[in-house]
Parts: structure tokens; sequence; C-alpha cells
């Protein structure tokens, strides 16, 4: 029993409630999102040291010994994960804060803002901690509702088109996710993880396969993976810059962690591996040959972002300590970079009036500042050395050459490709939007001062500052990291921390 | 426990009459699709709990009890769907507002590419010719069927 668990779930619900009591005063707004924020990222730090420490964490709640009551588990994975998405929400909102004072608020409606945002924290971090099937729904669909809000925010054409595609997509996963709970439960009386991953080996193999794939294709709908990611990139990008990029960092991680949690947990032996590493092939090669068509940085972000969910399936397909922990060390990196990207598109489309790359030129020379903030995480994401990006696929490429099999080996020259594509796509970005002559579209320099638009507001570079700073650190701190991620893995495949941790007595 | 049919029947009927209404095009009956499909789901848990007495210790005997989980589970899903019909209620009134109907619409941008792809051309083939922004932009500024090649 651990009373700091729960803390990253309450903290950020009661900040939505009280930001949305002071949706008149917005600077006590911003103090409270951001106080808010920065306890349930010291939490989740507090959180991470004690499960390397002491192991999982876990709390049962309302004193409901499980498995009836719904328990939360904080373990190595979750914690981790609880660490690296709260400090990409802090750094986020800040960016956003930054945003909404230099547009003067005319196109967000702030004071709906803060309490959606703070929501969406407490559904992703729900969906960590959750040590239940039943509540990891209620996680999804409190960070779903919330992303249906932020997507749509303003109601203008362009995100009502785009958010009514994401919601009814969003909405079928929840249904077949929702069915699938029915069946679970049907089969073997209860949702508690723990107690579920002894029951499913009693059941018989179809249909225990039955209930495998309609979990995998609820999460693979959320984690946008081939061939059921062609939403994502036509809803992302419309929205505001820092919901994109919040959402770009998270919501598919989610997905991914909730694929590990309950491949690794429940269904641990391995039965559709063949099939992961095939989705995962498709995955990384279609979605990156998607990239390179892409004409607006947003748009091709979004779909770099669907090619690289497959470089963290191929880990979870690989089912190994190595493959795992290259995953989830992957995850943490991704959520980091997408989103440092995200906001460096949303800087670009400050500085230069718009993401399209054929009205767009010469931003290294006008904004040398911004295009050093594009271009580190741009080289981390295509997979440069020294940076996180070229350790995490490197160690994911060593985890599948160790494994013999002719797939395993395809999926490996896939992921290699999907890497130079990854560099070709970036570099036709940093070709055209950054060197040749300036657009004359552009705004310029003078129409900054004459006080019509700030063209790049201290806050929104501080902040992706803050965030590129992180990701170097996240290359800095890589071999300790790994160390972690290691330990989360073998963790993940022995299975016994975490049962051990929720029914100290065995399983009933 | 055996399944009873009628339950299995509503299911099965709830479950398809959802999943066409929500292939439609327009909103509303996406909208429509929706409900019928989470109610499927209700029953669908429903069935998963033992069926019997109230579930209140203390009158009945525990073994002929009824499952008392399913029903705060559908509660729980039942919440979720009101707050989302409203959502979708909100978003078909202002797509009308807006557009004059309640249509989910193609992408503008993939529609792009894919004419782009059509005429064989990268999507950067203006780039050679300096910034000309006069000229007329091929897939937006010309009628249809009257696309000019440069």
């Amino acid at each position: 029993m651990n009373a700091l668990v729960p803390l990253p779930v309450v903290i950020p619900l009661l900040g939505a409630a009280l930001t949305l009591m002071m949706a008149r005063k917005p600077g006590l707004q911003r103090t409270v999102s951001l106080t808010a924020l920065t306890a349930t990222l010291t939490v989740s730090a507090a959180l991470l040291y004690m499960t390397v420490t002491d192991g999982p964490q876990i709390v049962a709640v309302g004193g409901w010994p499980p498995p009836l009551g719904i328990v939360l588990v904080a373990d190595k994975l979750a914690a981790i994960m609880l660490v690296v998405s709260t400090a990409v929400t802090l750094c986020v909102l800040v960016y956003s804060i930054g945003q909404g004072a230099a547009d003067g608020d005319e196109e967000t409606p702030l004071s709906i803002y803060h309490p959606t945002y703070l929501a969406l924290t407490a559904g992703v971090t729900n969906a960590f901690l959750s040590g239940d099937l039943f509540n990891l729904y209620v996680g999804f669909e409190v960070l779903l509702v919330a992303s249906y809000v932020l997507l749509t925010l303003g109601s203008t054409e362009n995100r009502i088109r785009a958010g009514t595609t994401y919601v009814v997509v969003s909405l079928l996963s929840s249904v077949i996710f929702l069915s699938a709970l029915g069946l679970v439960y049907a089969a073997t009386g209860t949702l508690n993880m723990a107690q579920l991953a002894g029951r499913f080996d009693e059941l018989p193999d179809n249909l225990r396969l039955l209930l495998q794939g309609m979990l995998l294709l609820a999460f693979g709908i959320k984690a946008a993976v081939f061939p059921l990611g062609a939403w994502l990139p036509d809803s992302y990008p419309t929205a505001p810059a820092p919901v994109t990029a919040v959402f770009a960092g998270l919501l598919t991680k989610v997905g991914i962690y909730a694929v590990i949690r309950t491949e690794t947990l429940l269904f641990p032996d391995g039965r559709i591996a063949d099939v992961l590493l095939v989705i995962s092939l498709l995955t990384m090669v279609i979605g990156i040959l998607g990239a390179v068509a892409q004409s607006d940085i947003k748009r091709l972000l979004s779909f770099t972002l669907i090619s690289h969910i497959g470089y963290m399936l191929f880990g979870v397909a690989l089912a190994t300590e190595a493959g795992l922990s290259g995953a989830i060390f992957y995850i943490a990196h991704h959520i980091t970079i997408q989103t440092t990207l995200f906001l460096a598109a949303g800087l670009v489309e400050r500085r230069g009036g718009t993401t399209a790359l054929d009205r767009l030129g010469g931003l290294a020379k006008l904004a040398p500042v911004l295009s050093i903030l594009f271009f580190i995480p741009a080289l981390n994401l295509a997979g440069i050395p020294p940076f996180s990006g070229f350790l995490g696929k490197l160690g994911l490429l060593q985890a599948g050459v160790d494994e013999s099999g002719g797939l395993v080996w395809a999926v490996v020259v896939g992921g290699v490709v999907t890497s130079l594509l990854t560099l070709y796509a970036i570099g036709r970005v940093w070709n055209l939007a950054f060197w040749r002559k300036p657009h004359p579209d552009m705004p310029t320099v003078e129409d900054e001062a004459d006080g019509s638009t700030i063209l790049l507001p201290k806050l929104m570079v501080g902040s992706t500052v803050a965030l590129v700073a992180f990701s170097v650190a996240l290359t800095v701190v890589a071999g300790p990291l790994f160390d972690i991620t290691s330990e989360a893995a073998a963790d993940l495949l022995s299975r016994t921390p975490y049962i051990e941790a929720v029914f100290p007595d065995g399983a009933p | 426990m055996t399944p009873n049919l009628v339950y299995v029947i509503v299911i099965g009927v709830l479950f398809g009459a959802g999943v066409s209404l929500l292939l439609e095009r327009t909103l509303t009956r996406i909208l429509i699709g929706v409900i019928l499909l989470g109610n499927g789901v209700n029953v669908l848990i429903l069935m998963g709990g033992s069926f019997g007495t109230p579930p209140i210790v203390g009158d009945d005997p525990v073994e002929g009890m009824s499952d008392p989980l399913p029903q705060a589970m559908i509660l729980t899903a039942i919440v979720i769907t009101l707050g989302i019909t409203a959502f979708l209620l909100a978003l078909a009134y202002r797509s009308w507002q807006l557009l004059g109907h309640d249509e989910v619409q193609d992408d503008a941008e993939d529609t792009r590419i894919i004419e782009l792809a059509e005429r064989d051309e990268g999507p950067h083939a203006k780039e050679e010719e300096s910034d000309d922004d006069d000229l007329p932009n091929p897939v937006y500024d010309c009628p249809p069927g009257k696309q000019v090649r440069r």
C-alpha cells in the first residue's frame, strides 16, 4: 500500500475541477495547472525511484482488497511512462500558455483549455497506473473525451471535419474494447489483470486467441498501427500546435503501452508473434512512404509518428528481454522527440505563417534559434548517432539480430530502410523550409515591429528549448535508463513481480 | 450459466443495426448507430454475469444472487455513452451550422495529394518556376475537367 500511487490521477483531476471554477480568472487558472502538473511530475519521479528500489507499488482503491476493488499498480514500466509523459505535458502546457499570451486568446477559448488539458493528463496517468482492465477502459475514455474537446477547440470548419473522423474512429475502438471486456468477464469472471494472468492460462486456446485479437484490435486503433492508423494524419494536424504535440506524444503511446501490458501479462505465449512482426514491418514502411509524399510539415510528422510506432511494435513482437527493453526505451525517446518536433512545427507556423512546405523558405537565416530547435530533434528522430533515436533503434535492431528467422530479418531490414527514409523526409523539410529563398508571403521583421504579431514568443521558444534539452538528456542518461528498461522488461516477462505485488498470498 | 437465446438475438440485432448505421455518411445516423452499439455492448456485458436474486446480503442466500459487477460496469458505460452522445450531437449541430449538412467529409489534403499523383506531379512541381503566386493553383483554382498542365 502506497499513498503516492493514486496521486498522479487525483492531482490533475482536482486541478481540472479547480480550473473549471476559475474560468474567469485566466491568471489563476495558469498557476493552478502549472502547480498541478509540477506536483504530478514530482510524484511520478518519486514513484519511479520507489519502483526501482523496492519493486512495484500498489494501492487498493477505497480499501477494497483485490480482486474485489480496483487496484492501481505502478511498476517500472508504468513509472517510466508516467515520468516521461508528465514531463512532456508540463512543457507543452508552458508552450501553450506562451502561445495563448502571444495570440491574445483569439482562437482558443482558454477557459475550457486548462480543465480539459488536465483531464487529459488524468486519463493518461490512469491508463498507465490501472491494474484492472475496466479501469483501463475508463482511463482511455477520460483521455479520449478530453481529446475530442481539445481537437475541436474553437470549432472551426476544419476542426469539425477532422474531429468527426477522429471521434467516430475512436468510438469504434471503444466499442470493440468494451465488448472484449464483456467477453473477458464472461469467460474468466474477473477483470483484475493480475488475476486474469492466471485465469487466461486455463482458457481454451481458441477462445484466448479471440479475446487477444479483440483487445489488440481496440488498442491497435488507438496506437494507429497499420492498417488501423489512417485516421491519424487526417485529424491531428488541424488542432492547435500544442494540442497536436501532446496528442502525438502521448495518445498513441498509451495504446502501445496497453498492447505491451496485455501481451506480456495476459498473453505471454507469443502465438501471434509472426502477425505482430508483419504488422510492425508494414506500419514502419507504409507510414514512412506516406511521410515522403506529404507537402505539409505537420502532416509529414504525423506520418513519421505512425511509422515509428512500428519500431515499438517490433520490440513487443520479439517478446525477448532485449526487445521489450528496446521498445520501452524507444517509447520514452519517441514521446519526447515527436512532441518536440510538433512544438518546433508550431514555431515554424508562427514564424513562417504556415506549415505548407511550398510557402516556406529561408528559415535557417531568418530564425537561427528555431532552426537549431528543429534540427536537433529531427536528427534524433532519424536516428543519427549519438542521439537517443540511434540508441533506441540500435537496441531494437540488435535484439532482432539476436533472434533467428527470416521474418525477423525482414523487419530489421525494414527498420533500417525506414530510418533512412525518415532522414530523407526530414531532409526534405530542411531543404524546403529552412534553406531556399524566403517566401514573399512570410511575415517579416517589420510585421513584428509594427506590433501586429510576435514572431517567436519567448515562452514558446523557452519551453521548446526545455524539451530539446530533455531529449538530449535522454541521450546522456541512456545508459542508466537502459538498465531500468531492461529491469522493467525482465519484470514484464517473468510476470511474478506484478502478480505478487497485487496478490502477496498468491492469486485467488 | 448457459446463454439466453433472446439475449443473443437482441445483441446480434443491435450490433448489426449499429454497424450498418455507423457506415453511413451522415453524423446523425452514425450517432444512432453508436447508441445502438452501446446498448448492444451493455446487454453483452450483462450476459457475462450470473442471474438471480437481488445482490443484497441478508435477504437471500449468497449462492442464488445475481452478479452485481456487470451491472456496475454497465452503469459506467451508460454514463460514458451519454456524454459522447451529447458531444456528437453538438458536433453534428455545429457541422450543420457551418456547412448546412452533417456529412462526414473527405480530407482536403488527401484529395489534393491523390489528384497530384494522378497528374504524376510531385507536390513541389511549382518550385522551379520561382515564386509566382499569381498563377492559378493547379488544383484549387481551375474548374474541374479544365486543369492546366504546366
